[in-house]
C-alpha cells in the first residue's frame, strides 16, 4: 500500500513538472516571438578608442538609438597599436563589424581599394565637410570618398598650472624661452621637467617630431615638398627637427628608455613631471584624473614674430562595411554622422575631438576651447607621414617612430635619422 | 580427441587467427584516425598552405597574383626585407643560446640538487619552481616590467638603497641590454619544465650503478660527471631540441607582452616570430603582407626542420646506441 502510494505520489510530481514545463515552453516561445517580432538591428561600430567606450556607448550612440528605435549601436574597441592588424584580419575573414572606424588616409584607402568600404560619396550629408576634412578618406584623384570624416585632433603641451606659478614660470612660445623653461624646471628637485618615454616608441614621433617639428618644416610646406620630391630630409630644416628633439633628452625622467605611454601620462597626472607633450585626445582623460589645474601652449616657434604652424590631424573617419548584413541601417547612421547634433555630442562629450564637418558648434570645455584658440592664428598641418609617403616598404610612417625613438635615445644622431628617413623615401622612387 | 577432430581445430583456429588479424589492424587505423586526421587538418594542411601562400603576391586591389619563388628572392636579396630577416634570425639565435647557457644549465643543478633530497622536500621545491610556468604570460610581462620600471618599480628603490644606483640601468629600454633581460625573464618563467624533465631522468638512474660505482671509490663530483650525465644525455638532447622549437614559437608571446609588436628599442628584440606577425599582419602605419608573411613563415619553418631533423639523424640515434 505504502508502495502504491509512493508511486502515485511520484507519478503526480512527475505529470505536475511536465505540465509545468510545457506551461513554462510555451510562455517562453511567446516571449521570444514578442522579442524577435521587434528585435533591434545590432550595428557593430570597430574602433582603437578604448578610452572612449563609456562615453560612445553611454552617451553618444544612445541619442541615435532614440532617433531610430530599431537600431542598436554597439561600441568595439580594439588596442591602439593592434587595431590595424586585428581589422584587417577580420575584414578579410568576414567578421568584421558593419561599421567600420578609419585611420587617415593609407591604411583606409588600401581597405577601400580592396573592396572592404562601400563608396559613400553620395551621401547627402557630405556636403558639410571641406575638402581638406575628406582629402584623409578619398581616393588619390578625389572621385570617390570612403569614411564620414568624424573628427581632428590638435597638437601641443600640456602643463601643470600649479607648478608653473609655484616657480613663477610663464608659458613659452618661442625656443629659447621653451629651454629657459626646461632648465628652471630642471633645477626643482624631484621633478621631471618632460614626460615623455620611448619605450612604445610611437610618442617620439607623434608628440615629438610632429609636434614640434611643423615649425622647422613650415607645416604642409615642407609635407608636400617631401611627397613632390622637392625636398629631402637632409635638408637643414627638417635635421633641425630632429636636432630639437634630441635637445630634449637631458629633460627626460630617469631611465625614460624604458618609460610607457601610460608611464608618462601617470607621471603628469602624479604632478612629478611639469610639461606633457600630447595631444587634444587627452583632455577627457587628464580632467578627471588630475588635481591640479591644466594648460595648455602651443609648439615654440624658432623666434619671435615667425609665422607658426599647428599639428591639425585629421584622426578619425567612419566608414560601413561593404558586407554588412545591414546597409540600409549602416547608411542612416552614417547620415547621422553629418548632422549638427552628431557635431555637438562629438565635440563636447569626447572634448579634444574637433568634428570636422561646418557645423557651428559651442566648445564647452574651457581647455578644449583653449586648444582650438591656438589654432586660431596657426596655419594647420596633419602628421608628416600620413599620406602616401607610408606606403610601401618599409613604412615611412612606423621608421620615423622608431628613429625619433633612436634620436631621443641619443643612440642615432639627428643627421643619422634624417638620412635613414630620407634613404627610405628614395628607396621606394626607383 | 581423435586425429579428424584435431584437424578440424586448427583450422578454425588458422580461421580465427586472419580474422583476429586483420580485425587487429582495423582496429590499429580505427585508433590513430582521429589523432591523424586532427595532425593532418590542423598541422600539415596549414603547413602546406602557407607555402602555397608564399608563392603568391597580393596585389593593391587584394587579388592574388602567381609569383613563382620572386618572394624568396626579394626576402633576401632586397636589404630592406634580408637586414630584417638576419636581424630577427641573430635575435633568435642568441634568445636560443641564453636559453641553453642559462636555462637548462640552472635547470640541471637544481635538478641534481632535487634528486638528493627527501622526496617530500623535493615536491615542495619542484612546485615552487614550476609555478612561473603555469602563470599567463601577459600577467609574466607586466609583473616584470614592473619591477624593472625605473620610476615605479622595486629594482632602482633597492640599488639606490644599497648606494649601487650608478649600476641600475633601464634594461628593458636600451638596444644593448633588452634582450638578454627578456631572455632572462622567460628563463625564470620556463625553467620549470626541463627542470622536471631532468629531474625525472635523474631519479630513473638505477640505484645499483651509483651504490657500485661508489664501492669502487668514485666521488660525488666524478660520479656526476661519469654516470649520472652520460645516462642522462637522450634527456639533454631532447630538452635542447625542445628549448629551439620554443624559441621560435613561444618566444613571441613573452616578447609581444613586454616590448609590443614593434620589438623595442629599435628592433633589438625582434624575433622571426614578431617579424612574421608584422608582416603578416600589418602594423600600424604598415600594411599587411600575407605573401611575404608566408615567405617568412615558410623559411622559419624549414629552418626548424632541418635542424630537427639533423638532430634526429646525427645526434639522437648515437644516443640510443650508446
Amino acid at each position: 500500500m505504502f508502495l502504491a502510494t509512493n508511486n502515485l505520489h511520484k507519478k503526480i510530481l512527475a505529470i505536475s513538472l511536465l505540465a509545468y514545463g510545457l506551461s513554462d515552453a510555451s510562455i517562453a516561445s511567446d516571449a521570444e516571438k514578442q522579442v524577435a517580432y521587434d528585435r533591434p538591428v545590432v550595428l557593430t561600430l570597430e574602433s582603437w578608442r578604448s578610452e572612449d567606450a563609456k562615453i560612445w556607448n553611454n552617451e553618444i550612440l544612445p541619442v541615435f538609438e532614440a532617433l531610430h528605435p530599431g537600431i542598436d549601436v554597439v561600441f568595439s574597441p580594439t588596442k591602439p597599436t593592434e587595431y590595424n592588424a586585428a581589422l584587417n584580419a577580420r575584414l578579410d575573414g568576414n567578421t568584421a563589424g558593419d561599421l567600420i572606424s578609419c585611420r587617415p588616409f593609407d591604411n583606409s584607402l588600401e581597405l577601400f581599394h580592396r573592396g572592404h568600404l562601400l563608396d559613400i560619396t553620395q551621401i547627402d550629408g557630405m556636403k558639410h565637410f571641406s575638402d581638406v576634412a575628406k582629402s584623409a578618406w578619398s581616393t588619390d584623384d578625389g572621385d570617390a570618398t570612403f569614411c564620414i570624416p568624424v573628427a581632428s585632433v590638435l597638437h601641443g603641451f600640456f602643463y601643470n598650472k600649479n607648478i608653473f606659478s609655484k616657480l613663477d614660470i610663464d608659458k613659452p612660445s618661442t625656443e629659447a624661452e621653451f629651454f629657459d623653461v626646461l632648465k628652471k624646471l630642471d633645477k626643482a628637485s624631484g621633478l621631471t621637467p618632460l614626460a615623455i618615454g620611448t619605450k612604445d616608441q610611437w610618442e617620439a614621433a607623434t608628440v615629438g617630431l610632429n609636434l614640434v617639428g611643423p615649425q622647422y618644416w613650415e607645416g604642409e610646406n615642407g609635407r608636400l615638398g617631401l611627397i613632390n620630391g622637392s625636398k629631402a630630409f637632409t635638408d637643414p630644416q627638417f635635421v633641425e627637427a630632429f636636432s630639437v628633439l634630441e635637445r630634449w633628452r637631458p629633460y627626460l625622467s630617469r631611465g625614460y628608455q624604458a618609460q610607457s605611454y601610460s608611464d608618462s601620462q601617470s607621471l603628469f597626472l602624479l604632478e612629478r613631471a611639469a610639461i606633457y607633450p600630447g595631444g587634444s585626445w587627452e583632455i577627457s582623460g587628464f580632467q578627471s584624473e588630475a588635481e591640479f589645474p591644466i594648460g595648455v601652449f602651443r609648439a615654440p616657434v624658432k623666434s619671435e614674430g615667425e609665422s607658426c604652424y599647428i599639428s591639425d590631424h585629421t584622426d578619425i573617419g567612419i566608414a560601413i562595411n561593404s558586407r554588412t548584413a545591414h546597409r540600409n541601417e549602416a547608411m542612416l547612421f552614417a547620415e547621422w554622422l553629418t548632422t549638427q547634433s552628431f557635431a555637438n555630442l562629438l565635440t563636447n562629450k569626447l572634448p579634444g575631438f574637433f568634428a570636422l564637418s561646418d557645423h557651428p558648434v559651442t566648445v564647452d570645455n574651457p581647455l578644449a576651447q583653449e586648444f582650438l584658440g591656438l589654432r586660431t592664428d596657426c596655419m594647420s598641418t596633419i602628421r608628416l607621414a600620413s599620406q602616401i609617403l607610408s606606403r610601401g616598404q618599409p613604412s615611412l610612417g612606423n621608421a620615423l617612430w622608431t628613429l625619433s625613438a633612436e634620436v631621443l635615445n641619443g643612440t642615432k644622431s639627428p643627421l643619422e635619422a634624417a638620412l635613414d628617413s630620407q634613404n627610405i623615401i628614395e628607396g621606394k622612387r626607383k | 580427441m581423435n586425429i579428424h577432430e584435431s584437424a578440424e581445430v586448427t583450422r578454425e583456429e588458422f580461421k580465427k587467427n586472419t580474422q583476429h588479424k586483420r580485425l587487429k589492424s582495423l582496429t590499429n587505423i580505427g585508433l590513430v584516425a582521429p589523432a591523424l586526421s586532427i595532425y593532418l587538418t590542423f598541422s600539415l594542411w596549414p603547413l602546406l598552405n602557407t607555402f602555397r601562400l608564399s608563392l603568391y603576391q597580393t596585389t593593391d586591389s587584394g587579388d592574388r597574383k602567381w609569383v613563382g619563388i620572386n618572394q624568396y628572392i626579394e626576402l633576401f636579396g632586397n636589404p630592406i626585407w634580408s637586414d630584417q630577416f638576419f636581424n630577427a634570425l641573430t635575435n633568435n639565435l642568441q634568445f636560443f643560446g641564453i636559453h641553453v647557457v642559462v636555462q637548462n644549465s640552472i635547470a640541471l643543478f637544481l635538478a641534481v640538487l632535487l634528486a638528493l633530497v627527501s622526496s617530500r622536500a623535493s615536491t615542495f621545491y619542484r612546485g615552487i619552481f614550476f609555478i612561473p610556468t603555469l602563470i599567463s604570460v601577459v600577467v609574466v610581462g607586466f609583473v616584470w616590467q614592473l619591477i624593472l620600471s625605473p620610476i615605479w618599480g622595486i629594482t632602482p628603490n633597492l640599488f639606490d638603497s644599497l648606494g649601487l644606483d650608478h649600476l641600475f640601468a633601464p634594461w628593458l629600454g636600451l638596444e644593448s641590454s633588452a634582450l638578454i633581460t627578456v631572455g632572462l625573464i622567460s628563463v625564470w618563467q620556463n625553467v620549470g619544465l626541463p627542470l622536471l624533465l631532468f629531474y625525472s631522468a635523474l631519479i630513473a638512474i638505477p640505484q645499483e650503478l651509483i651504490e657500485a660505482s661508489r664501492l669502487d671509490g668514485l666521488s660525488e663530483w666524478a660520479c656526476f660527471w661519469r654516470i649520472k650525465i652520460p645516462l642522462i644525455l637522450p634527456t639533454i638532447g631532447v630538452v635542447n631540441i625542445l628549448t629551439f622549437i620554443g624559441n621560435f614559437t613561444l618566444s613571441f608571446d613573452l616578447i609581444y607582452a613586454i616590448q609590443g609588436g614593434l620589438a623595442g628599442p629599435s628592433f633589438s628584440t625582434d624575433v622571426m616570430s614578431t617579424l612574421l606577425f608584422r608582416t603578416f599582419f600589418g602594423f600600424q602605419t604598415q600594411l599587411g603582407d600575407h605573401g611575404m608573411g608566408a615567405t617568412i613563415a615558410t623559411c622559419t619553418f624549414l629552418l626548424i626542420l632541418f635542424v630537427v631533423g639533423m638532430y634526429l639523424l646525427l645526434i639522437q640515434r648515437r644516443l640510443r646506441i650508446h
